[in-house]
């Protein structure tokens, strides 16, 4: 059979009308091919502007199988009155013999201004009930957010979107008291984290964290709150003190102290880095230890120096998850919780200050 | 403003404070030896695991593989059929990058596995990564030969000094089949360990690998509701289904020798067995898993000559229909001999001798060129002790089963009486359905990007251990001797038409009202 792809569309339509047509359509779907099962997972509602909805939507079509079960897509028009809205049901791909296809469901509902003030009664019938939802306002209108709160479990936020560093950290720590935060921004820094947890997991090599005496983290221009929530992860873990960064937008210092020694942090833009995140990090030890690593083709490029002597390099395979690969993510995140984003949120926070 | 946050380990802690939080844990500097790394196991699966964690950024910091094989080739040559096999079999299309890093760290030693030559030659390799890296590595040697190279080449590791390093982890990876009698098993088992520690071997069972096995553990022992089910006060029969709707296609060679029963049941089988039938274990260490696993063995009765007619069955398939086309029987396919009487269906009835399923029949059945492929197990409860309704004009009132299914569909299915709508209280069984695949955005690994990375981690939960092994052995041993050739004339072989639900005489072995499941 081909592929399931089932369209309703209203003018002037209501959320139960809205809610109607999916019950409707899953039910028919589910009549005539009983291999398309709908996918529940997980709920998303997405508050965009309009004029860059379509933008949006490329960015979830790159997701592939981390697209929420049912997407809410409200999109605001300022000056609409009327409420408009479509649904569509549809499965990736054609199930193989004997097996299932998932069916994602997104609807997209155009409202205006006058719509605001019952947002909540929009949304909330059109969400699968007991699934989590993970929300995000990709555009700013932190009202929003709140006003969509009661709905969610978990909020989508990309701290490296904010123009302010300082202020990102203080949204996202504002966040943590409402919902679970998934923050593209800390995500960004997962595979640094990983590589930096791995290199220091040899016993000997164990021994060198308490010994840090340097880090020193490259990132894009507009990616200081990763960079901040990197060293905020690595602080947070070893229990340093870290003060305030100081400098100017290019290139940034603090000092952390941890057990009466003192550890010089850096932060500097890489104007080579086309992509917002990670260029590189190095982090130095008091007996003359220096680890890199750097951005490269096919993973991470490594680099270990010992007391000045010769310096060893190798490459670390591991492919770009690429902007739609961290968007992703983000959405699978949204179920799962890492205990150690808040610490390193508050660690930045200090940082930033 | 300096804060200092909360919870973090210390440095000085034996645990690495870096690693919570993050879902993939650190993998130590490894040099992966693999022997047959021409073969079919390490194109078709090993490589494009090895690829797939590359790319996932989930191989260790350092990593070298090793090809050792009797073909003679350059490095450069097995990096060349490395990057073919990975992009023929990759369940995702390579980066370039990521493959040539891989490749990168890929090197080559041919030669005879009984020749101490090449264990010269290996060791060179080994030692050269090492000084590179400035470092031990940690050493795994994957055994993925045919099963008669296995002791020759552990011998030639223990001779040739790499069983062990004095600095670093060495790891022997061990596919099956282990052995192919009680027999064999034991004496590789004595050959492995007069080499290695027990510690250090990993007995490969792939089905251990599949998220959907481990799933089971997760079934049981997270969800309050079953357990206190789980047992012979409430259910009255477990079946294990493992059927496939393909016949033996090229691997005539190798299926003769084996037959259903070794193929399937005295490993993958009897594994399934131990994860319905288990204690829950104090702890998911390996040891404690691999504890009460080995208890579900040892209450298994060996069966005795005169027990096997009544408790096992054995059936071959003729030529039938499969897919909508006529297919050949066994005795038709090409390179299976004339006259053979190995078993492509076998089913066995056996009993779990202790406190929890005394009296509690376990079924076990597997077939190729049987209706569908499915493999589940379905567990039926008793039924209600008195029945208040009619049953007149229903179908009857059913006991309530609920299967799992591992494949195609992973899911939970829970078979429930209802009333049907109208005035009469009419009872019919209802399923209340749930299928994983609908609520996970995450895709499952590959079994064997999960086994290379427990080994290579050192985490043996998922592996047999030896007594496992011989436990499993000790159970299929005596039918596997009764249905041997050499035992004239032998218990008969059934037959069934392929693309059926498997012989008839396969009722025979069912207690009371039990009925084989429709495949």
């Amino acid at each position: 059979m081909g592929r399931i792809d089932a369209v309703w569309s209203e003018q002037g339509t209501s959320p139960d009308k809205i809610e109607g047509a999916l019950r409707q359509l899953l039910v028919e779907i589910h009549t005539q091919h009983r291999e398309f099962v709908p996918a529940r997972v997980l709920n998303m509602i997405a508050f965009v502007d309009r004029e860059w909805s379509g933008e949006i939507a490329n960015r979830l079509r790159g997701v592939g199988r981390y697209h929420a079960s049912r997407m809410v897509v409200l999109s605001y028009e300022p000056g609409r009155e009327r409420l408009d809205a479509r649904v569509m049901i549809a499965a990736e791909s054609d199930p193989a013999p004997g097996e299932i296809a998932l069916l994602r469901e997104t609807v997209v509902v155009e409202l205006g201004d006058c719509h605001m003030d019952n947002l909540l009664t929009i949304a909330d019938p059109l969400v699968v009930t007991d699934l989590p939802t993970l929300l995000w306002s990709p555009h700013g209108h932190h009202e929003i957010v709140a006003d969509l709160m009661p709905l969610a479990q978990a909020v989508l936020l990309d701290s490296v979107v904010e123009p302010d560093a300082r202020e990102a950290v203080e949204r996202a720590f504002e966040l943590t008291g409402q919902a679970y935060v998934v923050d593209l921004a800390w995500l960004r820094s997962t595979p640094w984290r990983e590589r930096v947890a791995a290199m220091f997991d040899p016993p000997a090599m164990r021994r060198e964290l308490g010994r840090l005496s340097s880090v020193s983290v490259r990132h894009h221009a507009a990616s200081t709150a990763a960079a901040t929530l990197l060293v905020g992860w690595l602080g947070s873990r070893l229990k340093w003190q870290l003060g305030p960064l100081r400098g100017g937008p290019d290139e940034r210092l603090a000092t952390a102290t941890s057990r009466g020694q003192e550890i010089s942090v850096k932060l500097e833009t890489d104007p080579e880095l086309q992509v917002p995140g990670l260029a590189g990090l190095t982090v130095g030890t008091t007996d003359g230890l220096s680890l890199s690593l750097d951005r490269g083709p096919g993973g991470l490029r490594a680099r270990l120096a010992r007391n000045g002597g010769e310096p060893r390099q190798w490459t670390i395979p591991g492919a770009s998850r690429g902007e739609t690969g961290v968007l992703g993510e983000g959405i699978r995140q949204a179920l799962l919780r890492d205990p150690t984003y808040v610490p390193a949120l508050e660690a930045a926070r200090a940082m930033l200050a | 403003m300096a804060i200092a946050a909360e919870q973090p380990d210390t440095p000085e802690q034996s645990e690495n404070p870096l690693t919570a939080g993050l879902e993939r844990l650190p993998v130590a500097p490894t040099t992966l030896v693999i022997f047959g790394a021409t073969g079919d196991l390490a194109r078709r699966k090993l490589l494009p695991a090895l690829y797939n964690l590359a790319h996932d950024g989930a191989l260790p910091e350092r990593f070298h593989l090793v090809g050792v094989s009797r073909k003679e080739k350059e490095h450069e040559d097995y990096r060349t059929e490395c990057e073919e096999a990975i992009k023929r079999f990759s369940r995702r299309k390579p980066d370039e990058e990521v493959l040539k890093g891989l490749l990168d760290n890929v090197k080559y030693v041919p030669g005879m596995f009984d020749d101490p030559e090449v264990y010269s030659e290996l060791k060179a390799v080994l030692e050269e990564f090492e000084h590179e890296a400035g470092e031990p590595l940690n050493r795994a040697f994957y055994l993925s030969t045919a099963p008669g190279f296995f002791p020759v080449i552990v011998d030639q590791l223990g001779e040739s000094q790499l069983a062990h390093h004095p600095d670093a982890e060495v790891r022997l990876i061990i596919e099956k089949p282990f052995g192919t009698t009680l027999e064999e098993a034991r004496e590789l088992n004595r050959r492995v360990l007069g080499r290695f520690e027990e510690s250090q071997v990993y007995r490969i069972d792939h089905y251990l690998g599949k998220e959907t096995v481990q799933n089971m553990m997760a079934f049981r022992f997270a969800n309050g509701m079953f357990e206190p089910l789980w047992n012979r006060n409430y259910i009255d029969s477990v079946q294990i289904t493992a059927s496939e709707d393909l016949g033996i296609g090229t691997r005539a060679g190798y299926y003769d020798e084996a037959g259903a029963l070794r193929d399937l049941i005295q490993n993958h089988m009897l594994q399934l067995l131990c994860h319905v039938a288990m204690e829950p274990p104090v702890s998911f260490t390996a040891e404690e898993v691999r504890n009460e696993k080995v208890k579900v063995l040892q209450a298994v009765s060996e069966p005795t000559v005169a027990e096997i007619p009544e408790m096992a069955l054995r059936a071959q398939y003729t030529a039938g229909h499969a897919g909508g086309e006529d297919v050949p029987g066994y005795l038709e396919e090409d390179g299976v001999p004339a006259g053979s009487k190995t078993e492509t269906y076998a089913a066995l009835r056996l009993e779990v001798n202790n406190w929890r399923w005394a009296g509690v029949p376990f079924y076990l059945r597997t077939g190729k060129r049987l209706a569908r492929k499915v493999t589940e197990i379905a567990v039926t409860l008793k039924p209600v002790p008195h029945l208040a309704f009619s049953q007149e004009g229903s179908l009857g009132i059913q006991p309530n089963q609920l299967v799992l299914t591992l494949q195609p569909n992973e899911g939970v299915s829970l078979r429930l009486g209802a009333k049907i709508p109208g005035t009469r209280m009419i009872i019919r069984p209802v399923n209340m359905e749930f299928l994983y695949g609908t609520a996970f955005l995450s895709q499952s690994p590959e079994a064997y990007e999960r086994l290379i990375t427990d080994a290579m981690r050192g985490d043996a939960t998922l592996f047999t251990r030896n007594d496992e092994v011989e436990a499993q052995w000790r159970i299929c041993d005596p039918i596997v001797k009764a249905w041997h050739p050499s035992q004239q004339p032998g218990p008969p072989v059934a037959t069934y038409e392929a693309g059926s639900q498997g012989p008839v005489e396969a009722e025979r072995l069912l207690r009371g009202d039990d009925r084989w499941r429709a495949i």
